[in-house]
């Protein structure tokens, strides 16, 4: 690239924009579905049951400890496939930039979306560019959209919470939102914090190899652990109970959370899953999540149970008892 | 989750919520005045460790809760001034003014940023030099001497764009006001423990000599609360009254006389509006005359009309303890934190917020 911005003409569909897909994006994204440049792509799926999802990525610093918008966004919808029990197969890309975008900056982000992909052993098999006038859009969006295929005898779903069941967060809360919050703010604490985004396929595939039995898998992205146990309590008509002392928190995200009056309960995270297994095979999936990479800090947090129907009620570490609720807003930082 | 292992050892917590229920004898009304005591309270679980007979209640110690509706319509209103930029800690977003809140004229397009610290304000007004920046000074003798400091240093950089609308309280004031309150009933006071990191054991004396309430001066961690409440325990059981300082690890007995140095420097103290308690004497603090040209409220001339509480809203009685957030009528009903009635439904500390988030609504 001569240039080194993003210009209106990249994205006019034109010269410039073949150009853009041909010496930036198809040399990463490798693959004989995206490089016949068809409006879509084509291929054959397999029987069973197939999960579907999309997700937009908007976050903001697009550069973070730890990752970027790009990882993020693939990482993202292939956790997302994954918390269905699917193989995530294929994946579509779509960028939205703002002129006047860097060059460079985005080459950063596609570099790092074809190891993330790589990683994940799915392919973007089709995409699309936009390119809006300066103040349109912040920098860059991406959407991210993608497929995947569920295996015999999985059934995994948000309903499926079953009184018994124990619950593994697969490790440490909050890193990504705090690392987040630390970096757009500017704050100057010395924490060495880093965002825990990753794919959760191959964690999740392993687990499955051990038990179908898994009734609920979720990645607590916004809204935190919390927000997404109250949702399964909810949908499953179910209590569930969680021991704060077993809860995995750094101790520098728990620090930051203290000072300013967040609750990592509530911070998101993106490269974490909750998984409500079957009493039985809790302790060998729990053995199997902590050998995987992503889930060295695994913990049993709770189980489920046939009382409170509906509500989250936590150990405190002191010994005593509280509700958490689900998460209104964004948490904002308090006065004192 | 173990940040402050030591402090929130569940066998010493144990032990002092046994002792604290041996000691009691009938029913002990103890009072946390600070809203981050009551959000540890509840965020702990210690009311579920404590004796029946233990009643904790909250008082006004939310700095949010507490300001009154005309101050929010004036925040507001000088959020829609053109030009402006109004900074704010973040717990006053969501507060409901009489028809809106910073964080929907946020979204009207206003230019509405929160920070961390008032000298965040500083800046934004130095590379901002044709906009006004107004800081939204609410807060008690926390945050009074930073914003102090804020407004010291922008005179001295000769920063002419920088104001603040102070809505500063001191809580000494509010608390002989809870104390002359025929109604109120509280045997002790759970003093606060950020506050007294500034004014000291020794600022709350004259109070303590005026009402010979129980008083101890408390941390946040589980810990440090159930050690004031045995401390507070043992003076109510024992009838002899005394104004402690259960926190001695933050809390000097003087204070930081630094901080209220700079405080005193640019502000005095003046007859103050606390939302649903009313107007309590000496419990505000206005600038000095040295540093009215930072005051908010003269340079942009902002007058309201009077407002009352909204129909049913028993603000009031929940600051001041008589009563608990589920016995209020709009709770959980028409007040909730998606749409919130009163600042005590969305600030992070107000009483109402606690009982909703993390008693679901129970008493406590």
């Amino acid at each position: 690239m001569k240039k080194d911005r993003i210009l209106l003409d990249h994205g006019s569909g034109g010269r410039m924009a073949n150009r853009l897909i041909a010496e930036m994006m198809l040399p990463l994204f490798n693959n004989p579905m995206l490089s016949r440049l068809d409006d879509g792509a084509s291929f054959d799926i397999p029987d069973g049951r197939m999960a579907f999802s999309t997700d937009s990525y908007v976050v903001d610093p697009i550069f973070f400890p730890g990752g970027n918008i790009g990882d993020l966004a693939i990482n993202g919808t292939v956790n997302d496939i994954a918390m269905c029990g699917a193989v995530p197969l294929y994946l579509s890309v779509g960028l939205i930039i703002e002129e006047g975008f860097s060059i460079k900056d985005l080459e950063a982000i596609l570099r790092s979306m074809s190891v993330s992909a790589e990683k994940a052993g799915v392919k973007i098999v089709t995409g699309d560019t936009k390119v809006v006038p300066r103040g349109a859009a912040d920098k860059i969006f991406i959407n991210t959209s993608g497929i995947g295929q569920i295996p015999e005898g999985v059934n995994v779903s948000g309903e499926n919470a079953r009184p018994g069941d124990k619950i593994i967060v697969s490790g440490t809360i909050g890193d990504h939102g705090i690392t987040i919050l630390h970096q757009r703010e500017g704050l100057s604490f010395d924490a060495q914090m880093k965002s825990d985004s990753a794919p959760l396929n191959h964690l999740v595939a392993r687990m499955l190899n051990i038990t179908k039995n898994i009734h609920v898998l979720r990645d607590p992205t916004r809204g935190g652990v919390a927000t997404a146990l109250n949702e399964i309590a909810a949908k499953s008509n179910v209590g569930i109970r969680i021991r704060e002392s077993d809860i995995p928190v750094k101790k520098n995200v728990a620090g930051f959370c203290s000072i300013l009056g967040l609750d990592p309960l509530f911070v998101a995270n993106e490269g974490k899953l909750i998984a409500f297994v079957e009493k039985q095979h809790a302790d060998d999936v729990l053995r199997t999540v902590k050998e995987d990479p992503c889930g060295r800090d695994a913990r049993i947090i709770g189980e489920v149970v046939s009382l409170h129907c509906g509500k989250v009620i936590m150990e405190t570490a002191i010994g005593g008892e509280r509700i958490v609720n689900m998460l209104t807003g964004e948490q904002l930082p308090r006065i004192c | 989750m173990k940040p402050n292992a030591h402090y929130q050892n569940p066998a010493l917590c144990r032990s002092l919520a046994d002792r604290i229920a041996e000691m009691a004898k009938g029913q002990i009304r103890i009072m946390e005045v600070c809203g981050t005591h009551t959000v540890s309270i509840f965020r702990h679980g210690i009311r579920f460790l404590l004796p029946e007979s233990i009643l904790l209640v909250s008082g006004p110690g939310c700095p949010v809760c507490v300001t009154d509706q005309r101050d929010i319509d004036a925040f507001i209103k000088l959020a829609g001034q053109d030009n402006t930029i109004i900074h704010t800690f973040g717990d006053l977003m969501r507060v409901p003014g009489s028809s809106s809140s910073l964080q929907k004229e946020k979204a009207e397009g206003r230019d509405i940023r929160i920070v961390y610290s008032a000298t965040d304000a500083i800046d934004t007004a130095m590379v901002n030099p044709t906009k006004q920046v107004v800081f939204a000074g609410v807060g008690f003798e926390t945050t009074a001497p930073t914003i102090a400091a804020s407004v010291v240093a922008a005179k001295r950089m000769g920063i002419d764009n920088y104001s603040i609308y102070c809505t500063h309280k001191r809580v000494p004031p509010a608390l002989d006001a809870l104390a002359s309150d025929r109604d109120m009933h509280i045997d002790g006071f759970l003093l606060p423990g950020h506050v007294s990191v500034i004014i000291g054991r020794k600022g709350y004396e004259p109070f303590f000599q005026k009402y010979r309430i129980p008083s101890a001066i408390a941390g946040f961690e589980p810990v440090d609360i159930l050690v004031a409440i045995l401390r507070l325990v043992e003076m109510i059981t024992e009838g002899s009254p005394a104004l402690i300082n259960a926190y001695p690890r933050a809390v000097p007995e003087n204070g930081n006389a630094t901080a209220r140095k700079t405080m005193e420097t640019v502000f005095d103290t003046c007859d103050a509006r606390w939302r649903g308690l009313g107007l309590i004497p000496g419990s505000g603090l206005a600038f000095r005359d040295e540093y009215a040209h930072f005051d908010a409220q003269r340079r942009f001339g902002i007058t309201f009309p009077e407002t009352c509480l909204p129909s049913g809203c028993l603000c009031g009685e929940i600051l001041t303890g008589k009563i608990t957030p589920p016995q209020c009528p709009l709770y959980n009903k028409a007040c909730t934190p998606i749409d919130p009635v009163g600042p005590c439904m969305v600030s992070s500390e107000g009483t109402c917020a606690a009982y909703y988030n993390y008693a679901a609504g129970d008493d406590g």
